[in-house]
């Protein structure tokens, strides 16, 4: 299937490796779905550049009013994480729905995403959160917005046989803020998403600061209800205001005819149902800030 | 051809791969170590579960080269020569299999879920085991050996 498996020790290393190749060697973190591609003829780099064994690449750590998760941080190790539950709860509950245990024992969120694809749960809940990737290359490394990294279904505008993402952050919500994630499937493991929802309750003295409602897949990438979240800005999230919010969102949403995953019309009609349900949750988090929902 | 060290059930053992073997050829065509079953090579079914370095994972799409110096755990390194794993006992007693294809990647995903929570409920043995497709027996006994097992392993003082 591959030419040679590499273990880079330092991100330079890697991106050295790349660069030896030409276009021939590729990052590889998890694999659950590089190994899966490569045996059916669909990677072309024959060399594969394993990051998982670097140094300083596994954090996930709160600094400065960011949370920061390294690009070997499995899906596992984010849905378990007190931090990531307490400070971006959207994101743990989008992991912990990832494909099955071994799935989420070996695949990487930064994988998640660099898969592209406009279902990914963990994406989804990062766009949410408003996360920024560092991208590393021979250009140095930079922080880009989440949203920048889609080219299409299934491709990234990081190029893996030239450089890679490090990390991911997001601003920490605080326990005045709050967040939730839901999802629509057939069954409730090893099934990609008929629907998927993140969103993300920013406060300031009982009503709404800021918003964030993503969904997947109703675009060819992770869709941000923008206007549906502004519909909450300033406001108390009641059932009024988050029917409404709903309402919106679900004009806003193109989702498309799926044999997979059913009509334009039910899709449409469930993101009504899905976003309410998230903001609903988000906001009951909210009211019961001084007890058990409280970053349990 | 790169040399892959790793301690398989409690023995180093090494092992000549190529770089795109994926672990569970290895195991079973390299190794001889066929209780690790394939089925659907795509990750999906669970029949391949394994345990690297105590955590459950699917060997069908898992490189073999990620193994290297790690521990790996396969359903041969459950049993004491012909004396079971309270797991398997507790599957055999529960009338758990029934064509027993996915039986050694189930008893892997109750290992990695017993060793991590011993005293697990109902919904936790069915998030536990959700990654492992069986087409017989409609899980209901399989869940209660995993009941059953961890019952056993808790009179016997913890896991092994």
């Amino acid at each position: 299937m591959w030419d040679d498996y590499l273990f880079p020790q330092s991100v330079d290393e890697a991106l050295q490796m790349l660069d030896a190749h030409g276009g021939q060697a590729r990052i590889i973190a998890g694999g659950t779905d590089l190994a899966l591609q490569s045996q059916r003829g669909r990677v072309e780099a024959m060399v594969m550049v394993d990051i998982t064994r670097i140094p300083g690449l596994d954090q996930i750590e709160e600094r400065e009013g960011y949370v920061y998760i390294g690009a070997q941080a499995t899906h596992a190790r984010v849905a378990t994480s007190p931090l990531v539950r307490a400070r971006g709860r959207v994101l743990a509950e989008a992991c912990a729905s990832v494909g099955g245990p071994q799935i989420r024992n070996v695949g990487t969120l930064v994988g998640n995403v660099m898969n592209a694809l406009p279902a990914a749960d963990g994406a989804i809940a990062l766009t949410a959160l408003d996360a920024e990737a560092e991208v590393a290359d021979h250009e140095g490394r930079r922080w880009i917005p989440l949203g920048q990294l889609y080219a299409g279904v299934g491709r990234s505008t990081v190029d893996s046989t030239r450089a890679l993402v490090t990390r991911l952050r997001f601003p920490a919500l605080t326990s005045n803020d709050s967040s939730a994630f839901e999802r629509l499937a057939k069954r409730k493991a090893l099934i990609l998403p008929i629907l998927n929802t993140g969103v993300t309750l920013r406060m300031d003295n009982g009503s709404v600061r800021e918003a964030r409602i993503a969904i997947g897949p109703v675009a060819t990438t992770p869709f941000v209800a923008a206007e549906a979240a502004q519909s909450l800005v300033g406001r108390a999230p009641d059932a009024r205001t988050i029917a409404e919010a709903a309402r919106l969102a679900s004009q806003a949403a193109q989702p498309r005819y799926s044999l997979l995953r059913g009509t334009a019309e039910y899709r449409k009609a469930m993101v009504e149902v899905l976003v309410r349900r998230a903001l609903s949750r988000a906001a009951a988090q909210i009211s019961g800030a001084e007890g058990e929902h409280a970053n349990s | 051809m790169p040399t892959l060290n790793m301690v398989l059930n409690g023995k180093e053992v090494s092992v000549d791969v190529e770089p795109g073997d994926l672990l569970v050829h290895v195991l079973r065509d390299k190794l001889g170590q066929i209780g690790t079953k394939l089925s659907c090579g795509e990750g999906e079914c669970g029949a391949c579960t394994v345990l690297v370095d105590g955590l459950a994972m699917t060997s069908c799409i898992y490189p073999a080269l990620k193994a290297q110096g790690r521990r790996v755990t396969t359903i041969e390194g459950l049993s004491e020569g012909r004396a079971l794993h309270p797991i398997q006992q507790a599957f055999v007693d529960a009338t758990a299999p029934q064509c027993g294809y996915c039986i050694p990647g189930m008893v892997m995903s109750a290992k990695a879920l017993l060793d991590h929570n011993p005293h697990p409920s109902e919904e936790e043995i069915k998030e536990g085991l959700s990654g492992n497709i069986c087409r017989c027996t409609g899980y209901y006994q399989i869940v209660e050996a995993v009941k059953l097992a961890a019952e056993r392993m808790a009179g016997e003082g913890g896991t092994q």
